[in-house]
């Protein structure tokens, strides 16, 4: 176990925060969008773009660049808030997620939006685009990391497991995967819906290197990104034990926030809740 | 009839692969267990570290082709038509249409002439399919020596392209000078005419070739159109040619909706041109097993069908 600053930690969790308001802003302001699958995937794409990645937003197309993935689209609310806090685009372009004329789509599409590298929301594609990458990678002997994020639900869908055998097929270990393991897909929980346990097995029998954390705990991220990276002759798979709707109390494994915003009362409420977070970050 | 020189435009696929290979060494290619049957397994042997070999699992072959692109790779990608466009539409539709990848997707046994697999490997809508897609150029090569030149073109101009050949072999219609012409989206004039345009496509330009010849014999002049581009269409030459013969008809091995003549139908109608139209294609339906040249006969595709439905246009 790696020991890190105090400060590092407690400068992921107080971004995380600041992620999810804009998250509940964004969604608001929009009167549609994911909040359920978006604050549960926070805290790791916060760790990459805050602590892990190589990546340089003056810089979008660095052939040398660590790349991630958003393979369960829906949630790009929270992808675009770290892209904008990194300095991809502007804070304010935020405001205009879901907007005709504006840049931020519903889901997200690499070919105009900086930061974006591929376009996803048709799920079950992204752990494909990752290995083409990661192959790319190995290629040009090139050293950068790839990343990918998929859904739990996500991986109902077969071409997963068709990109799974593949990955372990070439020895893709400058690819890791991350699960947003909630339980909950939008017609309920993910064993009543279409059994995915045991997750860690499955993996682990396509030829994965396999990790279990939890996907709120900056601490284990880091030590698992550290160690996955490090991880030779296999692809490495985390699942991330999360909580739909992390961070907000009421929409907290609640799947009826999975594809409905809040209303202003709810979004009032969500705030609140999030700078209280916030100010006992800040101490 | 002088006797035809036969070639097989899958080798020459895969021989171009090879040749591109050397000058680019950003080429790779991938394959889904076909690799023999399409030709690529001449690229695989000369370039293997270049070579994905990705099993039968079509629709992560596409959009691993889509994440090698966005590394500045030029992937060619293929199997058989129907594997390569109806199974894989959304990754196609999402990784390379909407994210404009530099992705090639080089499909071979297209059309009926597949034979006596039947019609679960005979792709007739695969044209369609692709031309729907936005930012999509939809290619349908008609030998092998115009095959090679358009794969060189696949890989020398951006964005995602679709290109499907036959399985049999195919006479030789093009020598290596003229070919040197060939622009993407720019139709091929074969021969000149005045009483009626032929436009037709992959397999049917030879074909059509010796339905010219019949015709002329018969007092009736036709012109032949190699449309190699369905998409992006020359209009400008559909609109010429009609204005110059007054009639046109289309031939495709390939459903007679929405291929190349539901294009140039719809170029015809939004020019408000007068002309006689026919299409000659699949009649929404599936076909069946059997020999390519019987199934041909049966399914309206070959010489003696295109004359008899010239003449009927024409009233001749």
């Amino acid at each position: 176990m790696e020991h890190y600053d105090k400060k590092i930690i407690e400068r992921l969790d107080l971004m995380a925060v600041n992620v999810r308001k804009h998250v509940i802003e964004m969604l608001y302001r929009a009167k549609s969008g994911h909040p359920g699958g978006s604050l549960s995937a926070v805290d790791m794409i916060v760790a990459l773009y805050f602590a892990h990645m190589n990546h340089d937003s003056k810089n979008p197309n660095d052939p040398d660049r660590d790349r991630f993935i958003l393979s369960k689209g829906h949630a790009v609310p929270a992808l675009y808030a770290v892209l904008a806090e990194s300095g991809y685009f502007s804070v304010d372009e935020l405001k205009n997620l879901r907007e005709i004329n504006c840049m931020l789509q519903g889901h997200p599409v690499c070919s105009y939006v900086p930061g974006i590298e591929a376009s996803t929301g048709s799920l079950g594609h992204g752990l494909s685009f990752a290995n083409g990458v990661a192959l790319a990678g190995k290629l040009d002997e090139n050293e950068y990391n790839v990343y990918v994020m998929m859904g739990d639900g996500e991986t109902d869908e077969g071409q997963v497991w068709e990109a799974a055998a593949a990955a372990s097929h070439y020895k893709l270990d400058n690819l890791t995967a991350f699960i947003d393991r909630n339980f909950l897909q939008i017609d309920g929980n993910t064993e009543e819906v279409m059994r995915l346990e045991s997750a860690r097995d499955r993996w682990s029998s396509f030829g994965w290197h396999v990790t279990e954390i939890d996907g709120h705990n900056m601490k284990q991220i880091l030590d698992a990104l550290n160690e996955t990276d490090n991880h030779k002759r296999q692809p490495s798979v985390i699942i991330l034990n999360t909580v739909k709707g992390k961070g907000v109390s009421f929409m907290e494994n609640n799947v009826d926030f999975h594809g409905v915003p809040p209303n202003e009362m709810e979004y009032n409420m969500a705030m609140e809740e999030l700078d209280l977070i916030q100010k006992k970050l800040e101490g | 009839m002088s006797k035809k020189i036969m070639a097989n435009p899958r080798n020459a696929y895969g021989e171009t692969l090879v040749k591109l290979g050397e000058k680019y060494p950003n080429l790779v290619v991938l394959d889904a267990d076909l690799s023999k049957s399409t030709k690529t397994i001449m690229f695989a042997k000369k370039y293997p570290e270049r070579f994905f070999e990705m099993g039968i699992a079509e629709a992560n072959m596409i959009s691993t082709a889509a994440g090698l692109a966005s590394c500045g790779k030029i992937p060619f990608a293929s199997t058989f038509a129907v594997f390569a466009t109806g199974r894989v539409y959304d990754q196609i539709r999402i990784d390379l249409a909407y994210s404009q990848a530099n992705v090639k997707i080089f499909a071979t046994h297209g059309g009926i002439s597949v034979g006596k697999d039947g019609a679960s490997h005979q792709m007739i809508e695969d044209i369609a399919l692709m031309r729907v897609l936005p930012n999509m150029t939809v290619l349908a090569p008609s030998d092998a020596t115009q095959t090679g030149k358009i794969v060189e073109l696949m890989a020398t101009n951006k964005g995602p392209m679709y290109a499907r050949i036959g399985r049999a072999n195919a006479p030789i219609i093009y020598d290596k000078d003229y070919i040197e012409s060939v622009e993407l989206g720019k139709g091929m004039m074969v021969e000149d005419g005045s009483d009626v345009t032929i436009i037709a496509c992959g397999t049917m330009v030879d074909p059509a070739i010796d339905a010219r010849k019949t015709l002329l014999k018969q007092g009736i002049n036709a012109q032949l159109i190699d449309m190699h581009t369905i998409k992006p269409l020359d209009e400008k030459l559909v609109i010429k040619c009609a204005k110059k013969t007054g009639a046109i008809i289309t031939a495709e091995e390939h459903s007679i909706i929405g291929g190349l003549g539901g294009a140039i139908a719809e170029t015809l109608a939004e020019n408000s041109l007068p002309v006689r139209f026919r299409r000659m294609g699949i009649k929404d339906r599936f076909c069946e097993s059997g020999e390519p040249k019987d199934l041909l006969e049966k399914y309206g595709l070959n010489e003696k069908h295109i004359v008899k439905n010239v003449k009927d246009l024409i009233d001749r």
